[in-house]
């Protein structure tokens, strides 16, 4: 009987290690790790505890590569920050109980931003369940609404097959969170099924959605427009749609916005780029998206951050839908028209169908927009200004770094003065605005793209939401880069009240702060802490140029604040731009993604 | 609107979780819902009636496709379609009330199951709205205790 079930995967493959030909079973824990790593995930991040024991003993050796974090939230987050840098899954493992409730906001996290992520849980054993034993809680029960997948494994026959469906669902479609949860006896319990056979779900979630809707009537409608524009999503980066957008905006004549999630979809620097959009976008694309006449979502979904009011957002314009995700589709705003499919495959069918422009005028009215538009902030004295910096940082980076930020202002200054080259480089908490995403998933970008500049955007309020995760990084010394802006305060909640609630600053004063280049030594990490203009330069230069994780504390001025904004509820007429008259000092206007801009950069080091 | 949808789902320990949670977690109003299995032992089917418009409705289904344990979604809501309820009611009954309760019974084509000095018990098959217009009929001479499942539904057999 054994030997009949070893037939189930490639026989080829089976009889090509001898020792695999010899071993009719293995454990459950052992099934798990084969069948992760023939699915090419090699790393993993977590925790240990009982009920996870016997996984980690089978770990011990083996080829699954594991780091061990200071908080399984961190590890759900450093999970993301690899899946997102790589567009692989990433893996998060923790022990039943309280180490599975402390997966939960990253698991919610990788839901809302479509990340795919496996995340492991043990449990306890199976004749145990249901009787409220030590460290037993329903995780399956509690991440139903947060999965994509999930499932508790019974038997250890089920391991294969459960894994695998696992792994396919998270990465097929659109992509999301998917978890297992593993009794402890089936961890240890023999199974003669060693690899996955059919798989127990219907193939729609695991196979590449067709393409389905008017895709000639949205080229007819690209040949007719006027004033055409494309609104790129995070979907736009999950399909790998980079090439073939640039060849669609660039035949067609089509300027781009892009949601936060969407950054770096399409180049920050193309002369068709218009930058971000929505309560905290650039002001000239919310004004391109008021005089467009036609309106192309490409793996966006109008939420309430973009489509802030949802009865006139683009209601001048015919609004177009492309989206792997049906539901998405009229779920929000209302569209004229939609394809649903894999976006890159639509664009590639699109490309031929679409007429070649050679001038829009247009494409000269948004670049006026833009020259008319720039972000402006003021420069009061030697107080160092974030957006200043980040637009220094971009410089110096020439828009190559990997950036992952926290959730607040210093996030929104990040997505408008930080222009990125190419998709992946841009790691943010976009859906679920998750304080204390920045550094972790930080840290597993670094472990999946080790040649490239991580750097970590926080302020002090998120920063010490997983801070403990500087012992993670020092242990395994992936060097993250970490500018903590240090406002004394939870910035975005200070200007919420101060623009809505009349000064009434109601616990949003961060007194009592650590000194953050302290901390730092405790954890054997240089550090370094800034108050003055003049330091910036040299300080980030020692960020760039020191091969450990290293951060730099940032004293910026409490008052600042982020412009241009839209209210939540209120349309794009209402948004409220920079005012230099109200505030002290001179103002400066920056318009990030101009190509021009990065003339003066400093190449840094040899390369 | 009234709309009666018909998912078939593959026989998870959990499946019936999901599929009330994405009611509960999205909003959705639901009227009723009912679960049984089908002629293959591994199916379910789980008839869902739910009182939404139509573009509601189609973000339902689409919602409910994403579910990896549902395999079909057929609408059945309009004449094509065959839909039954069961409800069981015991009312208070007299020597005065009796003979009209058996009337009653008749006309609607119910069916005695007991009978007491006090109470008569009563089940019936029919329809929804019939069921609906049986409980007020019976409402009036006191309904002591009623138990009523939610709508099932097939398709009639295609004619020729
Ligand atoms: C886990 C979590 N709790 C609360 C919030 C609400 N929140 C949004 S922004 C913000 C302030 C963030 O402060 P800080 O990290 O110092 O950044 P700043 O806005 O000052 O740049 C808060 C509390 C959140 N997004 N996430």
């Amino acid at each position: 009987m054994a030997k009949n079930n070893n037939n189930q995967g490639s026989s080829a493959k089976t009889s090509a290690t001898r020792t695999e030909k010899t071993v009719l079973t293995k454990s459950g824990a052992e099934v798990l790790i084969d069948t992760v790593l023939a699915n090419k995930i090699d790393s993993c991040w977590g925790y240990p505890g009982g009920a996870i024991l016997p996984f980690y003993d089978a770990m011990y050796g083996s080829n699954l590569k594991h780091y061990l974090v200071r908080h399984e939230q961190a590890a759900a987050h450093a999970a993301e920050g690899f899946a997102k840098a790589t567009g692989k899954v990433g893996m998060c493992i923790a022990t039943s109980g309280p180490g599975a409730t402390n997966l939960v906001t990253g698991i919610t996290d990788a839901k809302m931003d479509s990340v795919p992520i496996l995340a492991l849980t043990g449990q306890v054993a199976t004749t145990a369940i249901g009787t409220d034993a030590f460290q037993e809680c329903d995780i399956y029960g509690i991440t139903i609404p947060i999965t994509k997948y999930n499932a508790l494994i019974r038997y250890a026959d089920e391991v294969a097959d459960i894994t695998e469906t696992a792994i396919r669902v998270a990465q097929s479609g659109r992509p999301g969170p998917v978890l297992i949860d593993f009794p402890k006896d089936i961890q240890v319990a023999h199974t003669a099924r060693l690899k996955p056979g059919k798989l127990p779900i219907p193939p729609r979630h695991y196979e590449k959605p067709p393409v389905v809707g008017d895709l000639a009537r949205l080229a007819d409608a690209i040949n007719r427009a006027r004033a055409p524009l494309l609104y790129v999503g995070g979907g736009a980066i999950h399909s790998g749609a980079y090439a073939n957008l640039i060849k669609l905006a660039e035949k067609a004549q089509i300027p781009v916005v892009s949601t936060l999630m969407g950054l770096g979809a399409f180049p920050g620097t193309h002369d068709l780029s218009l930058g971000m959009l929505g309560m905290h976008g650039m002001a000239y694309a919310n004004k391109a998206v008021q005089e467009c006449d036609l309106l192309i979502s490409a793996g966006a979904r109008y939420d309430d951050r973009v489509a802030t009011d949802k009865s006139d957002f683009a209601s001048q314009a015919l609004r177009a839908h492309i989206d792997v995700d049906q539901a998405e589709i009229n779920k929000r705003v209302k569209v004229d028209f939609y394809i649903a499919g894999d976006l890159n495959d639509v664009i590639a069918e699109l490309i031929p169908k679409v007429k070649q422009v050679k001038e829009r005028a247009w494409v000269t009215f948004c670049r006026d927009l833009k020259a008319a538009n720039p972000l402006r902030f003021n420069k009061n004295g030697s107080f160092i200004k974030p957006q200043q910096l980040i637009y220094r940082l971009w410089q110096k980076t020439r828009g190559e770094a990997i950036i992952s930020t926290d959730v607040g202002q210093h996030q929104m200054w990040a997505a408008q003065y930080y222009a990125f080259n190419g998709p992946r480089q841009w790691l943010t908490s976009g859906g679920l605005g998750t304080m204390g995403f920045g550094f972790p998933a930080a840290l597993g970008a670094k472990i999946g793209c080790p040649e490239k500049d991580v750097v970590v955007i926080s302020g002090d309020g998120s920063f010490q939401m997983n801070m403990q995760e500087l012992a993670t990084a020092r242990m395994y010394n992936i060097p993250v880069k970490i500018i903590v802006f240090n406002n004394g305060f939870l910035g975005m909640v200070r200007q919420w009240q101060e623009l809505f609630y009349e000064n009434r600053f109601s616990s949003s004063d961060m007194d009592y702060n650590p000194d953050f280049a302290k901390l730092c030594a405790a954890f054997d990490i240089p550090a370094k802490r800034i108050t003055a203009d003049h330091e910036v330069e040299e300080a980030l230069d020692f960020l760039l140029n020191t091969k450990d994780v290293c951060l730099i504390e940032v004293a910026i001025p409490r008052e600042e604040k982020v412009y241009p904004m839209v209210s939540s509820g209120t349309g794009y007429r209402e948004m409220v731009d920079f005012d230099s008259s109200k505030e002290a000092g001179d103002e400066v206007k920056i318009i990030p993604n101009e190509p021009a801009a990065r003339d003066g950069y400093v190449t840094r080091g040899k390369k | 609107m009234r709309t009666v949808l018909s998912v078939l789902v593959r026989n998870s320990a959990g499946v019936l979780s999901h599929v009330s949670g994405l009611f509960t977690r999205r909003g959705y109003n639901i009227d009723s819902l009912s679960v049984g299995e089908t002629e293959d032992a591994t199916k379910s089917i789980i008839t869902l009636v739910v009182s939404e418009e139509e573009e509601m409705v189609r973000q339902i289904e689409k919602q409910l496709y994403k579910l990896v344990d549902v395999l079909e979604i057929r609408e059945l809501t309009g004449e094509d379609a065959l839909k039954r309820e069961l409800v069981l009611l015991t009312v208070k009954s007299s020597r005065e009330t009796r003979h009209e309760l058996l009337t009653l019974i008749n006309v609607f084509k119910a069916r005695v199951v007991d009978m007491s000095e006090s109470e008569i018990m009563i089940e019936m098959v029919a329809n929804p709205r019939r069921i609906s217009g049986f409980l007020r009929a019976f409402s009036e001479f006191g309904i002591i205790e009623m138990a009523r499942t939610g709508t099932i539904a097939l398709p009639f057999p295609a004619s020729g």
